[in-house]
């Protein structure tokens, strides 16, 4: 497949959940329109709050739930139901996970690995991930980062064209979380498409390649992070300031627009920053009380920002 | 939608059911609690029927009428109590929602779940024979073609109502269900003991279950030699209605 054609296409699509008792046995639904491309060779991000509906649109692409609108194409292919031949070009890491507590990790690995024709490396995988150092106790003995561990390697095991991964650094340790933003990172230049969503914004700005901003159900917003954020920046042009000082500091009232705090003991921040004489009323201030701050800090924007910003605009809406 | 022909990376059908018929089997064999239910439960009935005068009448010696009827309960152990909550646990855990993710197949996971039940069934067989041959069971041998087609049909009906209670209950109502099963049917199923020593009142609604026809067509042929047509006829309509709903109603996660 060409790395123009897009692996994954997701065309508005709509999903319904339930019965739900709390709303009188009724279905809820939980997708409203969401529609996405993810193309070989880069990592597209589902990003939003729990609830959004990102692993609802994933449990969609992956063929596990029939949408009951729109349309899925996946290699080409309508995902839902038993097709064999699809799903050996596609792996998928389940947030649950989905493994066999009384079972063993590598000889899970090895028979999930036998289901495929030309299985990834395993022994290779099993030494990235460093699965040995727990691989003789049962999967219901071992932690959650390593759970996670596991459920990567199972997602891999067939040498995927098209990769899944559902929360992929949820429960690891900063090591593991390395090992495997690096795999991702491997997998990607290696032409994978690679499908991920998260909440976590540091991981979606330090992977993706397109993000795509979920809410309620919908997709709000999309494009690279660099998109994102410079789109964010021309609605509302402001800098946090942040700095370090001493604790307790008897704090003057700002020029209107602006809004200082003490976050925490001794760490302060002044929001709304938009012009020099904005800095030149912050250090008056700090001349007239002869504070010299310890830190000091104009904040870049962060797809935290943008993504809370999308946020606001919907509950306003 | 195109809809293409695509490459495959999942090796053959074949491959992949036996791979997963061995993946079962393992997990079978390796949990406790099934093994208990599978192997110690059937020896112990064997040898408190065998020891005490509970079949008398029902064939010349007691290890005669007794061997049938416990072979007949490994298939209602394994097929449906241990292979029904293996699968109820399997569905809560999310196994067999990763499984659906591989090439594995629905046909690959049925199948699977088959072979583990007759690898499991055959040691079964092989021990409860062995042990009662001990203890000087003398089948008819004329029956033992009749014995193992009635034990085959057997585990398709309970293996088909195990998963489809594993599909459409909760785990633990699964675990309650078919242990509650087991000890009903073996007690007063017709499994171990013949419907013929129940209340006259209550013997056609039992002669309706599979397991009393699965126990009486048992004794029919290794006590007599003979080969029960009736048996046949219930199995073969439990097996099918079973499986109809099994597919039907059945929730992979």
């Amino acid at each position: 497949m060409s790395s123009h054609t897009p692996s994954l296409i997701i065309n508005e699509l709509a999903k319904d959940l339930g019965p739900v008792p709390a709303l009188d046995n009724r279905m809820l639904r939980v997708l409203e329109s969401v529609s996405l491309k993810a193309y070989p060779g880069k990592v597209t991000t589902l990003l939003g709050a729990n609830g959004a509906g990102k692993s609802t649109t994933l449990a969609c692409a992956q063929g596990l739930l029939q949408p009951n609108g729109g349309t899925v194409e996946l290699l080409g292919q309508d995902p839902y139901g038993d097709n064999p031949d699809l799903r050996s070009r596609v792996g998928v890491m389940l947030q649950d996970g989905g493994l066999p507590p009384s079972m063993r990790p590598i000889p899970l690995l090895r028979h999930v690995a036998s289901l495929y024709k030309n299985p990834i490396d395993i022994d290779s995988l099993i030494t990235r991930l460093d699965l040995e150092s727990f691989g003789t106790r049962t999967i219901r003995r071992l932690s959650g980062g390593q759970k996670q561990r596991v459920a990567m390697a199972i997602a891999l095991a067939g040498d995927p064209e098209v990769l899944f991964l559902d929360e992929p650094s949820a429960g690891l340790d900063p090591q593991s979380r390395q090992v495997v933003f690096d795999l991702i990172t491997e997998l990607r230049d290696a032409g994978k498409a690679i499908i991920l969503t998260t909440h976590l914004m540091d991981d979606a700005q330090r992977l993706s390649d397109y993000v795509y901003i979920i809410d309620k159900g919908c997709t709000v917003a999309q494009g690279t992070v660099a998109e994102l954020i410079e789109r964010a920046a021309e609605d509302q042009d402001t800098r946090p300031i942040a700095f370090a000082g001493p604790a307790g500091l008897v704090l003057p009232e700002p020029p209107t627009g602006l809004h200082l705090s003490e976050t925490s003991a001794g760490e302060y921040r002044l929001d709304g920053v938009n012009s020099p004489e904005h800095l030149n009323w912050l250090t008056t201030w700090w001349v007239k009380e002869n504070i010299l701050p310890t830190q000091l800090n104009l904040q870049s924007r962060s797809l935290e920002d943008v993504f809370l910003e999308f946020a606001q605009k919907e509950e306003r809406a | 939608m195109s809809q293409q022909v695509i490459a495959s990376n999942a090796t053959s059908p074949l491959k992949r059911i036996l791979a997963q018929g061995k993946y079962e089997s393992i997990q079978m064999l390796s949990n406790g609690e099934q093994l208990i239910l599978a192997v110690v439960m059937p020896l112990i009935a064997l040898i408190v029927l065998s020891v005490t005068d509970l079949l008398n009448g029902v064939a010349e010696r007691s290890i005669d009428a007794a061997v049938p009827g416990v072979l007949a309960l490994c298939v209602i152990s394994t097929a449906f109590t241990g292979q029904g909550i293996g699968t109820g646990f399997d569905r809560r855990y999310g196994v067999l929602k990763m499984f659906s993710t591989t090439p594995l197949g629905k046909a690959g996971l049925i199948f699977g779940k088959v072979i583990a039940v007759l690898t499991v069934l055959v040691i079964q067989v092989i021990l409860i024979s062995v042990v009662g041959l001990f203890m000087g069971w003398e089948p008819n041998l004329v029956g033992i073609v009749p014995a193992i087609l009635f034990l085959l049909l057997g585990a398709a009906a309970f293996t088909s109502l195990g998963l489809l209670i594993a599909g459409t209950v909760r785990p633990e109502a699964t675990l309650a269900i078919t242990n509650l099963a087991w000890i009903l049917l073996a007690g007063a199923g017709g499994v171990l003991y013949p419907l013929s020593m129940a209340p006259d009142w209550i013997q056609p609604t039992l002669n309706a279950l599979p397991s009393a026809a699965l126990g009486d067509a048992m004794r029919d042929a290794l006590i007599s030699g003979h080969f029960s047509i009736a048996g046949l006829i219930f199995l073969v309509l439990w097996s099918a209605a079973a499986s109809f709903a099994a597919i039907k109603l059945f929730k992979w996660n």
